[in-house]
């Protein structure tokens, strides 16, 4: 057994090679090894966790055996596709693991004959539960909304039901029960309180649409609810109950805040979330005196408010406007044919070949539409077949371009693309100009010139990627069909685009065939 | 209160460290650093760990904490993993 002041040093080692950990990631060339470093202190961290004391071992190995089987099949079955999902999720259950860690805390304090919480256990317990929860149900909910079950009118597949019903199910189930279970001990109005939030959360996790009336409204009161309860906890902590129904309460208020927030907005939500949770676990240090909590969860919070922070001014807007403004077309928004009549030229494959054959500078656009269409492959291979002919190709990727930072970038280095063709958008803008063929794939509303030229639009300031600019524009789209938006976009009508309506994958397939045949 | 005052000292310390560090990651791996950072935030599984094992605790406190091992757990092991997954295709022409 290890004495409590070399746990605490060993705590500190840790600590030191998480932050050597991150510190890797500055370049792709040491990346590799930091997230090593960081994994190694996480290893260093829980040995001498384990050598602490003496342990009832049955849980901790149960535990950490279901655990590990189901994150590392989940690790190695993920598609590169489906990371903003798979991150998603895994804020939550950083947001569970603290609710539970606290919760549990609070029982073996106050089940201990003689012992009361201090007042930074309490307060500390109240943030945990909060944010924990608010994180939790926040990132079931983006889950949900990335894998295309939560809040759409359209037919699920078999495997999206039961992961909608079956939640919802067991929130509102565990609700019910809970709160029959301490009608006695804990007084009616808790246990009706917590059936009420229970059902509540099941029920909303079931509507169609991701806005409902009075829904404003509704955030603000379980605000208010989920603090009010916070400070009754911390006058009367041994009644567990309440601190379970502020849980609930937060988790209506999760729901609600992510619900609301559309697709174009994920960036912001999956990176505020992850700030979330690393807050969750540094408020988890607070309870539990803890340290290297603390300082893991300050860098996990720091990192994820940073990411926020990019991705709301990629678009321009701020965060309290994602999270609570409703974006769209406005009235004087200029209509499709009012933008389009008479102006968009469609092209072919051969058209496209014939450009490419007598560019020297081409930059691809990708955006969510080419992790739709699984595009990257065939991307890819266009690219090295241009550059087999002595043409520079580089991709230019919007800050905000698929459904959470730097989305685009993991999914063209899955395809091979190396890294230092990735261009930032402040970096390749300047150059433009001397681009003979700029190739938009997928992606919309990032690059609409609206947003430099018409200040009354929906998206007006949002740095932009300025493809307009180059020689010609080809558009791979399948239709004229507005981005998340909603607005036209007057670049498909403008003299130097050609839009080549077509799926994204099937579209860059037929032009390495008809640029191979040229 | 001296206690409080010094961990909260650490604690904006860190946030402050973290900020520096994290200004310095490119674009190019703003999903990696996610995916990362949230493994680090699995960091909980060593109080989960501690409230799992206590051995005069209640039986509840511990059910609770073996629910939080397994998230935690999930985190962790999940999340390095798919973040080393990702990071080996970042790479040069070779």
């Amino acid at each position: 057994m290890l004495n409590p002041s070399l746990v605490n040093a060993v705590y500190l080692i840790s600590a030191m090679m998480f932050i050597f950990g991150l510190k890797g990631l500055a370049h792709p060339r040491t990346a590799v090894r930091g997230n090593r470093i960081a994994a190694l202190g996480m290893i260093v961290a829980i040995a001498a966790t384990l050598l602490s004391n003496r342990f009832d071992w049955h849980y901790i190995i149960l535990g950490v055996a279901i655990g590990s089987v189901l994150g590392a099949v989940a690790a190695m079955k993920v598609k590169m596709t489906a990371m903003p999902e798979m991150v998603g999720l895994f804020n939550g259950f950083g947001g569970a693991a603290s609710i539970l860690v606290a919760g549990s805390a609070l029982v073996a304090v106050t089940q201990q004959a003689g012992s009361s919480p201090d007042m930074q256990m309490k307060v500390a317990t109240v943030a945990t539960g909060i944010i924990g929860s608010v994180t939790f149900f926040g990132s079931y909910v983006a889950f949900g909304k990335l894998a295309e079950f939560l809040a759409v009118k359209w037919k699920l597949y078999l495997w999206q039901r039961v992961i909608k019903y079956g939640f919802s199910l067991i929130i509102a189930a565990g609700g019910v029960w809970l709160g029959v279970s301490v009608m006695e001990t804990a007084g009616k109005p808790i246990s009706v309180g917590i059936m009420l939030s229970g059902l509540l959360i099941g029920l909303i996790l079931l509507s169609k649409k991701d806005r409902f009336p009075g829904m404003d409204a509704l955030k603000i009161a379980m605000t208010i609810v989920s603090l009010a309860l916070g400070v009754m906890v911390v006058m009367n902590p041994a009644n567990q109950m309440l601190f379970w129904l502020m849980v609930g309460a937060a988790g209506v208020l999760g729901v609600l805040l992510t619900l609301s927030i559309g697709g174009a907005d994920m960036p912001v939500v999956i990176a505020l979330l992850n700030s979330y949770s690393g807050l969750a676990a540094a408020a988890t240090g607070f309870v539990i005196n803890n340290n290297v909590l603390i300082i893991s969860g300050s860098l996990v919070g720091a990192s994820g408010i940073i990411l926020t922070q990019i991705m709301c001014k990629a678009m321009n807007r701020s965060l309290a406007n994602v999270l609570f403004g409703v974006m769209g077309p406005t009235s004087d928004t200029p209509s499709d044919d009012e933008v389009y009549a008479g102006k968009v030229k469609a092209t072919s494959a051969e058209e496209i070949a014939m450009l490419l054959d007598g560019a020297q500078r081409v930059v691809i656009i990708p955006g969510y539409g080419m992790a739709v269409a699984q595009a990257q492959h065939a991307v890819r291979d266009l690219a090295n077949l241009l550059e087999q002919r002595d043409i520079q190709v580089d991709y230019a990727i919007h800050p905000v371009a698929g459904r959470m930072p730097g989305h685009m970038n993991v999914l063209l280095a899955e395809a091979n693309v190396e890294y230092d063709k990735l261009r930032e958008m402040d970096e390749i803008n300047p150059t433009m100009a001397q681009v003979d063929v700029a190739i938009v794939i997928g992606a919309n509303d990032v690059v609409n010139p609206v947003a430099r030229t018409d200040p009354n639009s929906p998206i007006a300031g949002m740095p932009i990627i300025d493809v307009d600019k180059a020689r010609t524009v080809v558009v791979i789209k399948r239709s004229l069909s507005p981005g998340f938006a909603g607005i036209p976009n007057p670049l498909f009508a403008m003299d130097n685009a050609l839009m080549f309506f077509n799926d994204g994958k099937k579209a860059i397939l037929e032009i390495v065939n008809a640029v191979k045949e040229y | 209160m001296d206690g409080f005052v010094m961990i909260l000292t650490v604690f904006v310390l860190a946030i402050v460290v973290g900020f520096e560090i994290i200004t310095k990651v490119p674009p190019t791996l703003h999903t990696p650093l996610m995916s990362g950072s949230n493994a680090i935030s699995g960091i909980t599984i060593i109080g989960a760990l501690v409230l799992a094992g206590q051995m005069d605790s209640s039986h509840l406190a511990q059910v609770l904490a073996f629910v939080a091992v397994i998230f935690a757990t999930i985190n962790v092991v999940g999340g390095f993993l798919v973040t080393d997954r990702m990071l080996k295709m970042f790479r040069k022409k070779d």
